[in-house]
């Protein structure tokens, strides 16, 4: 009988950690299947985050590094100055990548290192169970701001796609979203062109992916989608924000 | 005999670390270790290797390990406040079990403290650099010759035994300069390959982790504990410690780096007035030179711990000493260097 | 023989190149030698003094001076910070066109000489530094005017030739002053 369908070899046969309805195990499924689609996983090395995705060093095939929180993007740096010729990508929560580790994002980023970074954002820390995040939207409840994010007490959400498409190093912004199966295939496109663009050494690439935690927005799965469709989307629109893969950065 | 160059410390630092293989250098700007930064900026590129000047120290350490679990020989160097600011990576590098090299060319504390050469970060290096159980290879060089030599020997170590080393210095060193010769190229001894590197599975293996979370405490308590009987080991067969005129001496001076210096020339002072004194000098801090000082302790009433600090090995001395004998201690800080004839004096009260 | 100098003056009259030579002079003979410059703010236009050791025999120990056995000083601050700490019979080598002083203490071999002015009137301004270099070498004898002479030589590069002959001009100017 003919296969039709496999699971992907840049996933290990480990159960994953997340928690029911998380989409982390949508978006690893996509970057495996990326990583494999382009023949690129037996030189890939990832650089897992402090956050829900931290043991994602388990669940990926490939070589892997538990970076402290927020230095993936440095850590990353170090190896990809190392190894040229591998593949080198972070895998990064919001508290992780615009919280703690704003100043190690800015400074890759603009320095337009060739590295490539998945970036998901679902507005809470989760692994600490439910704390406010730099995305975290404004009126949003959570453990740290029981009364709603309140801009003059909290300050306004980071919007990273934004601000990062400021810099010059920059080759490829594009914030995508995978509450639905077609909204999953552009995410998978996304982050096959920002790989693209590493593989071409046209400078640092970024994928936000929209995600969700029912788990601490306490809200059932679909819930949670669509409170990703109705909240989070018109707050963190859909989108290529900075595409300077055909020319890159120097 | 090797060509002698006049250097300053920094620089021979990098000229030693290029010669011993290292062709990834992290840095950050701050005094009294710029001078290496700007060595490596020069040298780097025409080596074909990597000079970065970070975004913070923290991320400089971040790079160092990213690159050392890619297997390349990486270093970073800063001068005290700047350590500080490494050491959330080097406990990571520790519980990660990497090796690297991290300069630390000490200035005056606490806080930002002052730009002037001190022995304060003694316990930081020794005890507490970042959270956890774990300790770091410590190279106290007190001349530029030695500085070149303990660069090659730190990184070896650090391989040996898949620990972090940091050369202990100070701005005294770091700025003055001497005479150097350097090994043609420093060999490495014979170092296991390093199989765990993260360079990509090239489909020919499982994939490698460099990982140090554990959630199991059982697992966790087993890495420690494993770690630690290497730490035995590295106890048993690295100690460095230099004697001087120690053979006959009555009164044993304990110091090492610049105030080692310094208390040479006091003991020099002192054996022209007939007094029989020796300095015992510790290379490695850790592994500290228990023994050659417990075995001292044996024969001599008292000992002088001479430290540009309020007191820090004056500690790891007593713990050495263990009653044996008296142990003084003598100090200056805040980027004070005490001079010759104030440790002579704290000699010749001991003599009386 | 063995010598702790400290040479002082203003940021910006060589001194710290003047204590180089003499380290880098000492190396070429074989002698052990050590140079501590002084470092920080003050480097940037203020004061700048440098310790220098040279010892025929044993290695150094504290390569900072506190007891020079020579001093050289180019500013009148740094003549009155240093000259009490001058070692008994020390010798003690200034610029007199700057510094304006007299020696109090008995028991130093004082030596002064205009270099500032000698540097100007002789086309080699900037070199009041080498100038008093000449003179200590003679005063205190650490080592030959051949062996400096040797040593500037080799010190200064290919592409600063032109800098050769008026270094050497005004060494042997103080030298023979």
């Amino acid at each position: 009988m003919a296969i039709v369908f496999e699971k992907t070899k840049g996933l290990t046969d480990a159960d994953l950690h997340y928690c029911p309805g998380c989409t982390h195990g949508i978006i690893h499924r996509i970057v495996a299947e990326s990583l494999v689609e382009l023949d690129i996983l037996e030189k890939s090395v990832i650089i897992c985050p402090v956050g829900c995705s931290v043991m994602a060093y388990d669940y990926f095939t490939c070589d892997a590094i538990e970076a402290p929180h927020g230095r993936a993007p440095a850590v990353a740096t170090g190896v990809k100055r190392a190894l040229p010729d591998n593949f080198v990508f972070t895998y990064q929560g919001d508290g992780d990548l615009a919280a703690i580790g704003t100043a190690e994002t800015v400074h890759a980023a603009t320095r337009g290192e060739n590295i490539t970074v998945i970036f998901v954002n679902n507005t809470i820390y989760g692994m600490t169970g439910g704390q406010m995040a730099p995305t975290s939207l404004p009126g949003q409840v959570t453990q740290t701001t029981p009364y709603g994010r309140n801009p003059k007490e909290a300050g306004y959400p980071v919007k990273v796609c934004e601000m990062l498409s400021t810099l010059d190093g920059v080759a490829f912004a594009q914030r995508v979203s995978v509450d639905t199966p077609k909204n999953i295939n552009e995410a998978k496109k996304a982050i096959k062109k920002a790989f693209k663009a590493q593989l071409d050494k046209k400078g640092f690439s970024i994928i936000e992916v929209l995600s969700t935690c029912p788990t601490n927005w306490g809200m059932t799965p679909i819930d949670a989608l669509e409170r990703l469709r109705t909240e989070m989307m018109p707050y963190y629109p859909l989108g290529v924000y900075k595409d300077r893969t055909e020319e890159g950065v120097f | 005999m090797a060509e002698k160059f006049l250097m300053k410390g920094n620089e021979a630092l990098g000229e030693a670390a290029i010669r011993s293989g290292c062709k990834h250098f992290f840095g950050y700007p701050i005094t009294p270790q710029t001078e290496l930064s700007a060595y490596m900026a020069k040298q780097m590129p025409k080596i074909n290797g990597t000079f970065l000047q970070a975004e913070s120290e923290i991320a400089a350490a971040n790079m160092v390990l990213g690159a050392a679990s890619a297997g390349v020989r990486a270093m970073t160097s800063s001068s005290s406040p700047g350590i500080s600011l490494k050491s959330e990576a080097v406990s990571y590098i520790a519980g990660s079990d990497l090796p690297c090299l991290i300069v630390n060319v000490m200035r005056g504390g606490p806080g930002l403290g002052g730009i002037q050469p001190s022995q304060a970060d003694y316990w930081q290096a020794t005890k507490a650099l970042g959270h956890g159980d774990y300790q770091l290879l410590v190279y106290a060089p007190a001349s530029v010759q030695e500085m070149v030599d303990l660069v090659g020997k730190a990184f070896d170590t650090a391989d040996k035994y898949r620990m972090p080393a940091m050369i202990l210095a100070d701005g005294m060193l770091g700025q003055m300069m001497e005479p150097v010769a350097f090994p043609d190229k420093i060999e490495p001894e014979d170092l296991p390959k390093k199989e765990w590197a993260t360079t990509g599975t090239k489909g020919e293996r499982e994939h490698n982790i460099v990982n140090s979370l554990y959630l199991k405490p059982e697992i966790l308590e087993k890495m420690v504990v494993e770690r630690f009987k290497r730490y035995e080991t590295v106890k048993q067969n690295e100690v460095m410690v230099e004697e001087y005129l120690t053979e006959d001496a009555d009164i044993i001076t304990v110091a090492y780096g610049a105030s080692a210096r310094v208390t040479r020339s006091a003991v020099n002072m002192a054996r022209e007035k007939g007094i029989k004194v020796g300095m015992i000098r510790p290379i490695t801090l850790w592994p500290f030179p228990e023994k050659t000082i417990s075995a001292t302790a044996d024969k001599v009433n008292k000992m002088l711990v001479v430290e540009m600090s309020m007191g820090q090995m004056v500690e790891d001395v007593k713990l050495a000493v263990n009653g044996k004998c008296d142990v003084e201690f003598y100090g200056r800080t805040g980027g004070i260097i005490p001079k010759p004839r104030e440790v002579f004096e704290q000699i010749e009260l001991l003599a009386k | 023989m063995s010598m702790d100098i400290i040479i002082a003056g203003f940021g910006g009259q060589g001194i710290l190149f003047a204590g180089k030579m003499i380290a880098y002079c000492g190396m070429l003979e074989e002698k052990y030698v050590s140079w501590l410059p002084s470092y920080g703010p003050e480097m940037r236009g203020g004061t700048a003094s440098c310790s220098v050791c040279v010892d025929e025999k044993n290695p150094i120990g504290c390569p900072m001076v506190s007891e020079p056995k020579l001093l050289m000083a180019m500013n009148l601050p740094s003549f009155n910070k240093y000259i009490n700490d001058v070692a008994a019979d020390g010798y003690v080598v200034y610029d007199s066109a700057l510094i304006n002083a007299e020696v109090e203490r008995k028991d130093l071999k004082v030596y002064a000489i205009p270099a500032t002015n000698m540097a100007m009137e002789n086309g080699l301004k900037g070199l009041a530094n080498i100038i008093l270099l000449g003179q200590a070498i003679k005063a205190a004898g650490f080592t030959t005017l051949d062996s400096m002479i040797d040593a500037i030589t080799k010190s200064i590069p290919a592409k600063k030739a032109h800098l050769l002959e008026p270094n050497i001009k005004a060494l042997k100017m103080g030298y023979e002053y």
